[in-house]
């Protein structure tokens, strides 16, 4: 089921992101969610968008360094404990989360996470299992 | 009865007769040459030394040198001194530093190539009731096929491994009780760290003596190597455009190779210059073979430099002894103190798997010299997290440390981000020039 996420290696330097956010709004490609992970050195740039090969490729062509991440998305009510409900879930069955953001929708009744798991599968099934409805690829496109 | 030498006639042949030996070769490989390379014959015409110049080895100051550029200038044939037809073999060098160099052997130049690697594994205690595990790489590299010939030719044992698949290496070691390893120095630390991972203990291997080259290498990596394998570890030199490793080889004293001086003679040059320097003098090692016939290089420039030794060795053998290479003579860089040159660096990134593409950037900042590298990453080092990556640089920053003596900063960057230039590229961006500090 598993969403795709982009991560592009960005250098420290000047102008390393505009080259980023150029060749996806060239490409035509709407970008839904973002999250940087950084060092002293570089930082990891981690979009989620409507057409991930189409921005990959865009990327590639002006000499960006980008590998696509399956990571496990998940749509929540958007109210108070509504992640915590999540986050104890995974807990529970001793499931680590690398890392995480979230992103709201013009809908505003839900809210929609990013999660970064060990195992994409076991996480998924756990969660559809306590009632959790996941993202898909189409998902993302119609938001 | 184990062998001491595997040619002991030439190997403690007095001084004066290898000398006599060699003169008697040059004067008829300068002529060969002279007859059969337009390059060199150019060359010889160009400085106006006619093959009648030449009577003996004290006469060789007056040829021209030859340099990788030559090399490069000749590919593929200019320097090729007989007809193909009468050629078995190419190798080729790695071509790490830009435009391969191919080298041509005759079947004799193969059987001279192999009887120099004989000697050396005689020289570190082989005879025909060893099993020899070759692990430098087969193929172009010339490692692996020289020590395979070499091992033939003492009558062990041979097993053909080739480099890599660490697990196998060590299953056979292990199943089929290798006694002598050949590989580089840094693939042999790697075994004897993977085999105390697993378990081992450096008694419950069969091996007990490794011949590694093919890279620099320290003497704290010798004596690493030594305790892992509970090993002698001997080094060996050689280099393609020459024949291949075995130009020459460590005896068991372990200080110093002894040369191979009946076919290959050795000078000692500075490296600014061209003079010829005496013995003990430290300087650009030049070779000139003397019974090579498809690729009879005279007077060729290596860039290794090193001192050249004549000293009575406790082996008993005569031939002249190199030192370890100290580096290469057109960039060294002296960094907080320690030689640092960029072929070691080359050498610790190839034995990691990545590409030979880096740069080296040295600054001074409160009078502390900084030591940068940047080294692009391999496809298969970046996902979605900055862990694997800082954990990849600290590992490569480990390598440097072992073979350099100081610990550079490593930054991994996105491939292909490192500029390529034609020619000659520019790996080193030393800033403390641009302060006009004096280095």
């Amino acid at each position: 089921m598993a969403v795709n996420q982009l991560s592009i290696f960005v250098e420290n330097k000047e102008g390393k992101l505009v080259t980023i956010t150029d060749s996806i709004a060239n490409a035509n490609v709407d970008i839904r969610a973002m999250s940087v992970a950084d060092t002293q050195d570089f930082g990891i740039f981690r979009l989620i968008v409507t057409d991930p090969q189409k921005a990959k490729s865009a990327l590639e062509s002006s000499g960006c360094f980008v590998s696509i991440t399956k990571v496990v998305g998940i749509s929540i009510p958007d109210e108070p404990g509504s992640l915590a409900k999540i986050v104890n879930i995974l807990a529970r069955h001793n499931i680590n989360i690398e890392y995480m953001y979230a992103f709201i929708t013009v809908s505003k009744k839900y809210a929609s996470v990013v999660l970064r798991v060990a195992d994409n599968d076991l996480a998924e099934q756990i969660l559809v299992e306590n009632g959790v409805r996941l993202l898909e690829e189409k998902d993302i496109v119609n938001m | 009865m184990q062998k001491k030498y595997f040619h002991p006639e030439i190997e403690t042949m007095p001084v004066e007769e290898i000398k006599k030996i060699q003169d008697q070769k040059l004067v008829k490989q300068v002529r060969y040459v002279y007859d059969n390379v337009k390059y060199y014959r150019d060359l010889m015409d160009e400085k106006g030394v006619t093959p009648e110049d030449i009577k003996s080895t004290d006469d060789l100051y007056k040829l021209p040198f030859l340099k990788k550029d030559d090399l490069r200038e000749a590919y593929p044939y200019g320097l090729l001194a007989t007809d193909l037809h009468n050629c078995v073999r190419i190798q080729s060098t790695s071509g790490t530093t830009g435009k391969r160099v191919v080298a041509f052997y005759t079947q004799n130049d193969v059987d001279l190539w192999e009887d120099c690697c004989a000697r050396a594994l005689t020289a570190a205690g082989a005879d025909n009731k060893d099993v020899c595990q070759v692990c430098y790489g087969y193929g172009l590299f010339t490692g692996g096929a020289g020590l395979h010939g070499g091992s033939h030719k003492v009558g062990c044992l041979t097993l053909p491994m080739s480099s890599g698949n660490t697990d196998r290496q060590i299953q056979f070691m292990m199943d089929l009780d290798s006694t002598i390893l050949c590989c580089t120095p840094s693939y042999a630390a790697y075994i004897g760290e993977t085999l105390r991972e697993k378990g081992y203990k450096p008694e419950d291997n069969k091996l007990k003596a490794g011949i590694f080259g093919a890279e620099p290498w320290t003497e704290e990596m010798r004596r690493d190597i030594e305790k892992s394998l509970g090993i002698k570890a001997y080094d060996i030199y050689g280099l393609t455009e020459i024949s291949g490793p075995g130009v020459a080889f460590e005896c068991e004293e372990q200080s110093g190779m002894h040369i191979n001086e009946d076919h290959f003679l050795a000078e000692i040059i500075d490296p600014e210059t061209g003079e010829v320097l005496p013995l003990g003098s430290k300087g650009e090692l030049v070779f000139t073979s003397l019974d090579k016939e498809a690729f009879p290089l005279l007077r060729y420039r290596t860039r290794d430099i090193c001192i050249l030794t004549r000293e009575k060795c406790s082996c008993g053998r005569t031939l002249l002894k190199m030192t370890k290479p100290l580096g290469r003579s057109d960039d060294m860089m002296i960094i907080r103190g320690v030689n640092v040159f960029p072929s070691q660096i080359e050498a610790v990134l190839l034995n990691n798997g990545y590409a030979p593409n880096y740069q080296i950037i040295v600054d001074r900042v409160n009078n502390t010299d900084t030591f940068d590298i940047n080294v692009e990453m391999k496809d298969e080092d970046f996902s979605d997290s900055p862990k694997g990556i800082t954990a990849k640089e600290k590992d490569l920053q480990n390598a440097m440390k072992a073979m350099l003596g100081i610990n550079p900063k490593i930054h991994l960057v996105a491939p292909k981000s490192i500029a390529r230039s034609e020619g000659k590229a520019v790996r080193v961006i030393d800033n403390r020039k641009r302060l006009g500090i004096n280095i």
